[in-house]
């Protein structure tokens, strides 16, 4: 509704600017649900947590749980590879910053803030590659760990070590760990 | 060009009906009427070809989604159902997948056709865009129907492609992640994410037969562009009328076309698919190659030409979004890039570097092919953004024929149409204005 300086601003313009203003806002509520319905809807959050036995694995092995949809690793790390990963200069990484899911606040990317004190030998990360989300190798006995004996991401050729942390290739940053706490001794809780 | 329309109603129901709503008026003046250059060559079948593509791809579409369950526990199985037991299923199958190739192999032709011969510019800039939306759609498209397939290249091709969207975690934590989540509907690709993958396959077929009516409608404004790019001076003797001529042409073409078509359906059905998609998907394994369909090959070089992974998909989205611009990128008179010495070369050299960026998108990203991606991706973007603009202005065109008469009819011989080769409608229309 134009109003021109000769004509004096009325009631009616005014009902004109709340009338479309209301529809304005209304429709814009109305798109929320619209859009709101394709978020992770509840049963996939009901799913977001999971317990894993640690028990039965042995130093030097490894084992994939799922959680959330994604691959975990879980990795009892020997002595050398604890070792290796605690030995490594901050500045020799490509990435210095430990991603841990839920965490905002940046730490160094050291194997202590990437492992839990008094469970070092446990390395717990979500097992996907962070360049374009491919399963690096390394979990199977046999597979090509790559030189840092981590893992190796046969897609694009990223590298990551024994803490999980990229150190080679396209990948952008370290593994992410997942948010978990031990439970017990030989128990854990993702999520 | 937007003609006058020379149609008259019949009959007592022809006329009744024009004074209500006048779609056979429409129909006429668009399909049969429509006064078209003379000079078109076969590159100009291929806005009728594509019609073709569209029509079968949603035919064999509609039919396939009275078969196909898009849930994960049953999705890829119902694809072996659909065609060991469903009565010419297998057909429908084969001609909806290697229709898909079939419409890019025709619009990547169209789209260079149009690059050629300059049909973007001036007063063509508004029916160049809707191309190149058409475009996006349909690669939207392809790339979820080959999704819903759920076999690994189909799973792993939507975990890479929409976890490009998480590069803008870099620029606002947290961002990317949300709306990754958001796409899939859980925190990996799941059951929700297939769903509305069927759910807007579905739909984008229809919004590009839209598009596509929005694009004939732009085309009929201005008229075709011809090979000669020069405009029409003279439309009783420079065009004939759409029907019979040019609707025979186009089916002749699309008969052609449907050779190539029915060889591959019937010879070669998986030869432009990949192997590693007759396994089921599965979250845990990731296939040892990552390759889309190979007419996104060139999108993909592209993306991982770029050492940084948001600076990957900016380029990638780059690629596509500077076609928008090229109306406005070219800045030489001449549209035919006949009359062009110049640009001729570097024509054909971006022909070569969209094969390259193909060959090199299906490559290993290791050694000489990454240099290689690098090299094609710079010349990609430098023919749009500097050579367009540059060799238009520095570039003396050769001379052009006076008139597209002139170039049918040779120099001065303009006057002579000859019995029967001018249509008479057409040339009423001419004279009445």
């Amino acid at each position: 509704m134009a109003t021109t300086l000769d004509e004096p601003v009325t009631r009616r313009d005014f009902i004109h600017i709340a009338a479309t203003a209301f529809v304005g806002v209304g429709a814009a509520a109305a798109l929320w649900p619209l859009i709101d319905q394709m978020n992770p809807d509840q049963s996939a959050l009901s799913l977001a947590s999971v317990e894993i036995d640690l028990a039965p694995v042995q130093t030097g092995q490894a084992i994939t749980v799922m959680w959330r949809g994604k691959p975990i690793f879980v990795r009892n790390r020997t002595p050398e590879e604890i070792k290796a990963a605690r030995d490594v200069p901050l500045d020799q990484l490509k990435d210095p910053v430990a991603r841990i899911m839920g965490v905002n606040v940046e730490a160094p990317a050291t194997d202590e803030n990437i492992t839990k004190n008094g469970h070092e030998n446990w390395l717990i990360a979500i097992g996907i590659c962070t360049h374009l989300g491919c399963i690096p190798k390394g979990q199977k006995t046999g597979d090509d760990r790559g030189e840092f004996g981590g893992w190796f991401c046969p897609c694009h050729g990223s590298v990551y070590d024994t803490a999980a942390r990229i150190r080679k290739g396209p990948a952008p940053r370290n593994l992410e760990i997942p948010p978990y706490t031990f439970t017990s001794d030989t128990k854990i809780k993702i999520g | 060009m937007a003609h006058q329309s020379t149609y008259e109603p019949t009959n007592g129901f022809t006329r009744w009906m024009d004074s209500r709503l006048p779609v056979i008026r429409f129909a006429y003046d668009t399909i049969l009427d429509f006064p078209t250059p003379r000079n078109l060559n076969y590159m100009w079948t291929f806005g009728g070809i594509l019609a073709f593509c569209l029509g079968v791809q949603i035919v064999t579409g509609i039919v396939l989604a009275m078969h196909y369950a898009a849930n994960t526990a049953v999705a890829f199985d119902s694809i072996e159902h659909l065609m060991r037991d469903v009565n010419y299923g297998w057909l429908m199958r084969y001609t909806h997948a290697v229709g898909a190739s079939m419409f890019f192999l025709a619009v990547y032709l169209h789209i260079f056709r149009g690059l050629y011969y300059g049909s973007y510019k001036a007063p063509r800039e508004v029916l160049w865009i809707i191309g190149v939306l058409i475009f996006l759609a349909m690669m939207a498209t392809a790339f979820m129907g080959y999704s819903l397939v759920w076999g690994q290249m189909s799973f792993w091709a939507v975990t890479v492609i929409t976890n490009l969207f998480s590069s803008l975690d870099t620029v606002i934590p947290g961002l990317g992640t949300m709306l990754v989540e958001w796409i899939w509907g859980g925190f990996s690709v799941n059951n929700a994410t297939l769903n509305r993958l069927f759910s807007l396959h579905y739909l984008l077929p229809f919004v590009i037969a839209g598009l596509v009516g929005l694009h004939i409608w732009a085309l009929h404004v201005p008229g075709n562009n011809n090979p000669t790019g020069v405009d029409l001076r003279d439309p009783a003797k420079e065009t004939v009328p759409f029907h019979p001529y040019y609707t025979t042409k186009d089916l002749f073409a699309v008969t052609v076309f449907g050779v190539l078509f029915a060889y591959f359906v019937f010879y070669l059905p998986n030869y432009l698919g990949h192997p590693d998609n007759y396994v089921e998907a599965n979250p845990l394994q990731t296939p040892p190659h990552i390759v889309p369909e190979w007419y996104l090959l060139p999108f993909y070089a592209i993306l991982r030409s770029i050492p940084s992974k948001l600076g990957g998909v900016i380029a990638m989205f780059g690629a596509i979004a500077v076609l928008f611009f090229i109306p406005w990128l070219d800045t030489s008179r001449v549209r035919s890039t006949r009359y062009r010495p110049i640009y001729k070369w570097f024509f054909w050299l971006l022909v070569i570097t969209c094969l390259g960026l193909g060959f090199i998108g299906a490559k290993p990203p290791e050694g000489g092919y990454v240099i290689m991606g690098q090299i094609f991706t710079a010349y990609y973007f430098l023919h749009f953004l500097v050579v367009m603009p540059v060799v238009g202005i520095i570039e003396t065109p050769k001379a052009r024929p006076r008139s597209v008469a002139d170039s049918i009819f040779g120099e001065g011989g303009g006057g002579h149409t000859g019995a029967g080769r001018v249509n008479q409608p057409a040339a009423a229309a001419a004279e009445k204005r």
